[in-house]
């Protein structure tokens, strides 16, 4: 007797509770998208959170959603990426690999210096300080802030500006969110001709604060044969998908601000 | 003792985090931003309501009049454990923002000793159930206002120079070190 009653009491309760969960599940039940648990499979399911979503789950989700391309899954690869375009019913040729890119190249001895900073080494606490001891407001601090924050050690600090490895990068996007300039963006891997700069300002005051800036005098603009160039607020920008890497503004840019990993051009820059 | 005396001495006096020393882990795990840590204090002043109104009638009406109060500790936490389960349930339903919004926290109440200890102490001090209310909502006050505090600490100390041996947890765990002291101060209030 003195066991009989605890037992149906908590078998009981334990029982009541189960029915009345699934009862709930029934008649709260939540319409998934059968696409969700399909992706889910071929995901890795190493839950690394590199896409930015919350485990591999959460990319399932963004990607039956649309509010993810199929090929954000950067551990995965193409393999991975094919399987889900497959599922999403995309043509996996539209996915292009992505890489991030410091637009700046003010190194040590190209843009100059408003004070000098001896604080901590974090790009967003010195950036407090009046934007940073560059005395171009747009610049790469090279605290290496972004560098702590790469998983994949895909980002040197050389001559005090970061740089990244496109082979190491996955485009996992830590280091765009973490940059207090916001001068990482991602830009596809085959790109070979990319403007490295971000300052707004004048051509004038571009050059009074570092050689190697974009001056916004155009020239790149009116050469490009593929009218690939978008220019406002005195800065050039590259349309990625009209840009058919042919190194004519790199050759063409005074200022050698449109950096370039095309051989001849680069033999000519230096 | 009144029903205010009740919530400032569950907020502050007897803070569940920083004077009786329950649900660190969220404490530490989850007060990395001011954002989510306020997430996870709505979240468990909730579920710590609901799951005190629930055990209080289970105890009363139940275990009491079957001499089974030995089998408060277990039964509480199926309690819990259900009504988390079926809090994420009717809310995935009914506003999957709030869901998408706590997010991985809900479940994770299921294993915050805050809310067995409100349940349980409510028990051991005989509250009646207007009392065990204002104890549990005191309690989850008190839990998320000691939440968002390390969290903004925390937010500072980032960017903050920290000693390397120091960095991350350390200066956390040390964080909360002082701030239990400095609620000591609230001793002798109620």
């Amino acid at each position: 007797m003195g066991i009989f009653e605890p037992v149906t009491v908590l078998g009981g309760l334990g029982l009541l509770f189960g029915a009345g969960l699934s009862i709930a599940s029934k008649a709260f039940e939540v319409e998934v998208n059968p696409k969700v648990e399909e992706v889910r499979q071929v995901l890795p399911g190493a839950n690394c959170g590199a896409c930015g979503f919350p485990g591999c789950d959460g990319l399932a989700n963004a990607i039956a959603g649309g509010k993810a391309p199929v090929n954000a899954c950067s551990v995965g690869g193409q393999a991975v990426a094919d399987q889900v375009a497959d599922i999403m019913g995309v043509n996996p040729a539209e996915s292009v690999r992505k890489v991030a890119v410091v637009l700046c190249q003010g190194d040590c001895h190209k843009a100059k210096d408003k004070y000098i900073y001896n604080g901590i080494a974090d790009c967003r606490a010195q950036n407090i300080l009046a934007g940073g001891s560059k005395s171009c407001s747009y610049g790469c601090l090279g605290c290496g802030t972004c560098k702590d924050v790469c998983e994949f050690d895909a980002i040197q600090i050389i001559d005090g500006i970061a740089v990244i490895d496109k082979e190491k990068c996955t485009s996992c996007e830590k280091c765009i969110g973490v940059c207090p300039k916001g001068i990482i963006e991602l830009v596809p891997y085959e790109q070979e001709v990319i403007v490295k700069c971000k300052s707004n300002d004048k051509g004038k005051n571009v050059r009074e604060n570092c050689s190697i800036g974009c001056i916004g005098c155009q020239i790149c603009v009116k050469n490009c044969p593929e009218d690939a160039f978008v220019f406002e607020k005195f800065l050039a920008k590259i349309d990625y998908e009209k840009c058919t890497n042919c190194g004519i503004c790199a050759d063409k840019c005074p200022t050698k601000a449109i950096w370039s990993s095309l051989e001849g051009v680069q033999a000519k820059a230096e | 003792m009144g029903l205010f005396t009740i919530l400032i001495s569950n907020i502050f006096v007897n803070n569940y985090v920083l004077a009786r020393f329950l649900g660190i882990c969220p404490f530490l795990g989850v007060s990395n931003k001011t954002e989510t840590a306020t997430g996870m204090g709505i979240a468990v002043t909730f579920v710590v309501t609901l799951s005190s109104i629930i055990t209080y009638a289970i105890h009363k009406y139940i275990l009491l009049p079957r001499e089974l109060v030995y089998l408060q500790t277990i039964v509480f936490i199926l309690v819990i454990a259900a009504l988390v389960q079926f809090v994420e349930m009717v809310m995935k339903k009914t506003s999957p923002g709030l869901y998408s919004a706590l997010g991985v926290y809900l479940p994770l109440i299921t294993t915050n000793c805050v809310v067995l200890g409100v349940a349980l102490l409510n028990v051991q001090e005989g509250n009646n159930l207007i009392e065990t209310i204002f104890t549990a909502v005191g309690a989850s006050l008190g839990f998320m206002l000691s939440l968002i505090l390390i969290s903004a600490i925390r937010e500072q100390l980032v960017i903050k120079d920290v000693p390397e041996a120091l960095e991350g947890f350390p200066i956390a765990l040390i964080t909360a070190g002082l701030m239990s002291i400095a609620f000591l101060g609230f001793n002798g209030l109620v």
